[in-house]
């Protein structure tokens, strides 16, 4: 850098202060090797996938397996990255799954076919975010604690409703999502639905009011405060956005699986956690992205079928999983003090 | 000074950070004993060379020799161990530790090397609050339950912990009141009288004279001047090398009274007070008009502007705007009716360090910008960067995250989100806390033009020569209560200074 004179405040406001350029592209580059990391460890995982299990894993229909099943826990990951981006946690997303998926398919539920299924799965979901959002935001309950309360009580009435028996579905309607004939272009209608959750899940925390005041409430609750935003009314729509989107998971679930079940959604909220914290976002509120977050929910899922292909048992899976876990976050830390 | 090598030698230290040289090459010399002023601009580097000195940084390039020996200063404790201390711009106690916890964290006393003695550390701390002129502050409490300029003393305390032989300060007397500066100006002739060195960073010029030895100007990075004698280098020279140009440094005209006096009253308060905090309060501000309240740090001037806000809920009283009343304790009520807060702690209060200008900007005018929650962005940019450039940000890149601006481009960008709602009652609590001289004499006409344009003004500040220059009228409080309501014209400094710490009208 030369000698950089200031320049005249009243005249010629276009000098362009030291570095505004490389300032700009470094926040660019940043966000670029976040993402791109995170694609990198997809590449691989398809590239070990493909050379171990060549035929079975690049069969059309695996990889139409594993989007489907990456679609439940993907639209739940969207609503659990708008919450931890706002400081908060939704430990029973779970729970919710389960007790959404089972009063969908009770039998009087099933009466009122298609639209009784759905309407009840995506109104249980937001009925219980709206517990959560509630206790947190207006009883001022600690996240944590709220929503594990809310899990332990979900996952009992779910137990309650079913008797711990398999409710089959018998709207054919509802069956009839699942099957290949209403595959579009050979992409499952489930995923179509988890692409469509990601577009606007992305469109409200990058280009609304809605995602700008989430993402202040969760860097600086007291100065979003005392900007004039109501963060306990934002508090509250948090825990409901998180709610509607385990409805609408829980609806997914019975779609694919053909029946509700207590036992749904078992360990959801670690998945869809841990792919948060993966693809970038701060536990500790106040940054994150979707994309990320759904990168992360490929990558698990990715992971979870090479295992299943290659025959490992689920403890090795877990402790693959936890190893990426630490390996990401890792990544993340020096990519974010090196640029 | 003698001819011995000077106590510490810094000589061609650079630093970047992504896209930014904050140091391109600075020179500095300290000798034993002495005050040393560091003098720069906002963003001018200041408080990332005296980092690199801390440990707390590493420099990209450049040597540093410790009484003539050349050192690497890996790390904070490494800093430490020569005997440097610092007191940070951002106070980095933690809240949740007691007074002598913070004042001994990382070097607890201990026996057995594990077990911390509690009681050892309380002895030891409340003899350095005793030192320090501040025996009343309790080791055992919490420091977030302190006032800011406690927790000031407080990290003055934790510096002196330490056996020191050179202590940094950057703008410790930010957040202090005359008194308080008074205390530790004479801390600092005492550390300096025992042989201790100084340096001391502030944008107050006054103090550089008072008890400044030798001064180092910094601008953009570089040392234009170096060893300047404080005390006989004209003002004008010294603020010519900061700035590159000359400032005047007054205060914007104030219009004809008369005008103002006519329009009916934007702002009233009735009768508010907060037990504990404030007795019952009355005033009234007038479009176009600037009220300044001038008191001690802690005499209840930010918990009146915080009520009047609804950010604390009032034991009694009202406020109203344009004779309507707001609903109490509520500040989405007040900033719909068109109030603006630019808070004392914008760190804490204000800010979101980790989102860009732009948006630290915009948070308060998001509807603005918005179609039934649909952001435009290149409205709110266009917006963002008008509001930079009107109060000269640096950088003026709107879209850099606010954590990496320097501490008075922070202070604008708070500035900056109000002046971009474009409300209709400031409330402006010490706005020009670590502010430059050149930029704050363009806040100051910034403010004043606002006010002509029809915007009510109050403003509370320590400094008693800003709340006499810019405001019209001068509310004095000491402890919570108003003792006395004058034209500004009619009061000097010495009189608010008598009337601030007796609360005797004197005539
Ligand atoms: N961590 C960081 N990342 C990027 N840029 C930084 C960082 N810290 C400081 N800077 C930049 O370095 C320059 C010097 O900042 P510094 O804080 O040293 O200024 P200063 O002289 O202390 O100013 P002030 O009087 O406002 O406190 C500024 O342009 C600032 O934006
Ligand atoms: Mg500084």
């Amino acid at each position: 850098m030369t000698q950089n004179v200031s320049p005249p405040r009243d005249s010629a406001p276009k000098v362009p202060s030291a570095g505004e350029q490389p300032a700009w592209r470094a926040v660019l580059f940043r966000a670029d090797v976040r993402t791109l990391s995170l694609l990198g460890v997809l590449a691989v995982l398809i590239l070990i996938g493909g050379l171990t299990k060549p035929d079975q894993f690049l069969d059309t229909r695996n990889l139409q397996l594993v989007l489907t099943q990456a679609s439940v826990i993907g639209v739940v990951t969207v609503g659990m990255t708008f919450v931890i981006i706002s400081g908060g946690i939704d430990l029973s997303v779970g729970a919710i799954v389960a007790l959404a998926s089972v009063w969908a398919t009770t039998v009087a539920t099933q009466e009122y076919g298609f639209a009784g299924i759905l309407f009840t799965a995506v109104l249980v979901g937001l009925g219980c975010g709206l517990v959560n959002g509630v206790l947190i935001a207006y009883g001022g309950m600690v996240p944590f604690i709220a929503t594990l309360a809310m899990l332990a009580s979900a996952r009992g009435l779910a137990l309650q409703i079913t008797d711990g028996r398999t409710q089959i579905v018998t709207v054919d309607s509802v069956l009839d999502l699942g099957e290949r004939d209403a595959y579009v272009l050979g992409i499952p209608p489930l995923v179509l639905v988890f692409a469509a959750v990601t577009v606007v899940g992305w469109l409200v925390l990058n280009r609304t009011t809605f995602g700008r005041r989430s993402v202040a409430v969760g860097g600086n609750a007291e100065a979003a405060r005392l900007a004039g935003i109501d963060v306990r009314r934002q508090r509250l729509y948090l825990y409901l956005l998180s709610g509607l989107c385990c409805g609408i998971a829980a609806f997914l679930l019975i779609v694919l699986a053909g029946s509700g079940q207590n036992t749904n959604g078992n360990l959801y909220e670690l998945d869809a956690i841990a792919a948060a914290i993966i693809g970038g976002t701060l536990l500790t509120g106040g940054r994150g992205t979707i994309v990320g977050s759904v990168l992360g929910v490929l990558i698990f899922t990715t992971i979870t079928n090479i295992f299943a292909l290659n025959n490992l048992q689920t403890d090795v899976q877990q402790i693959a999983k936890g190893a990426i876990i630490v390996a990401a976050v890792l990544v993340q830390r020096r990519t974010a003090s090196t640029t | 000074m003698a001819p011995e090598p000077p106590l510490l030698s810094m000589s061609g230290i650079t630093k970047s950070f992504p896209g930014v040289r904050a140091l391109d090459g600075v020179d500095l010399d300290v000798q034993a004993g002495e005050v040393h002023c560091l003098l720069g601009q906002n963003g001018a580097g200041k408080s990332t060379l005296i980092k690199v000195l801390a440990g707390a940084h590493q420099p990209d390039t450049g040597t540093i020799s410790w009484r003539g020996e050349d050192v690497t200063l890996r790390s904070p404790i490494a800093a430490m161990r020569l005997g440097i201390a610092t007191i940070y711009q951002e106070l980095d106690l933690v809240e949740h530790l007691s007074v002598a916890e913070n004042v001994h964290l990382g070097h607890e006393p201990t026996t057995a090397g594990f077990v911390v003695r509690g009681r050892a550390a309380r002895a030891s701390t409340a003899e350095l609050l005793q030192r320090l002129g501040h025996p009343e502050i309790d080791p055992g409490r919490l420091v977030g339950d302190l006032s800011a300029a406690h927790q000031q003393i407080v990290s003055m305390a934790r510096a002196l912990s330490h056996d020191v032989r050179l202590i940094v300060m950057d703008e410790p007397s930010a957040a202090l009141d005359p008194d308080e500066v008074d205390n530790l100006f004479r801390i600092v002739g005492d550390l300096t009288a025992a042989g201790v060195a100084v340096v001391y960073i502030s944008h107050r010029l006054e103090e550089i004279r008072r008890i400044g030895d030798r001064v180092t100007v910094l601008k953009d990075g570089r040392a234009v001047a170096r060893g300047l004698p404080a005390k006989s280098t004209p003002t004008s020279e010294v603020v010519s090398l900061m700035t590159g140009r000359n400032v005047e440094y007054v205060f914007p005209p104030r219009p004809d009274t008369p005008r103002v006096a006519a329009a009916e009253p934007v702002l009233t308060v009735e009768n508010l007070s907060r037990r504990g905090e404030f007795a019952p309060l009355d005033l009234q501000v007038r479009p176009g008009e600037i009220v300044g309240l001038a008191g001690l740090v802690g005499s209840g001037r930010s918990e009146i502007l915080e009520t009047i806000y609804g950010a604390r809920k009032p034991d009694t009283g009202r406020v109203l705007v344009d004779g309507k009343p707001l609903r109490p304790g509520s500040v989405r009520a007040a900033v719909r009716a068109g109030l603006g807060l630019a808070p004392e702690e914008r760190k804490a209060q204000a800010l979101l360090m980790l989102e860009s200008v732009t948006r630290n900007v915009s948070v308060s005018s998001m509807s603005r910008f918005a179609r039934a929650g649909w952001i435009d962005r290149g409205a709110e940019l266009g917006a963002a960067r008008a509001a930079v450039r009107e109060l000269s940000l640096r950088p003026d890149n709107p879209d850099v995250p606010v954590r990496t601006l320097s501490g008075g481009n922070q202070q604008k960008a708070v500035l900056a989100r109000w002046l971009l709602r474009g409300c209709r009652v400031l409330l402006l609590d010490e706005p020009t806390r670590g502010v430059d001289v050149g930029a704050r004499a363009e806040l100051y006409a910034v403010v004043r033009r606002l006010a002509d344009e029809g915007l009510a003004v109050l403003l509370v500040s320590s400094e008693v020569p800003e709340v006499l220059g810019l405001a019209d009228r001068v509310l004095v409080l000491r402890e919570g209560s108003v003792v006395h309501t004058a034209p500004a014209r009619e009061l000097d400094e010495h009189r608010v200074l008598d009337l601030v710490m007796e609360g005797s009208p004197a005539s």
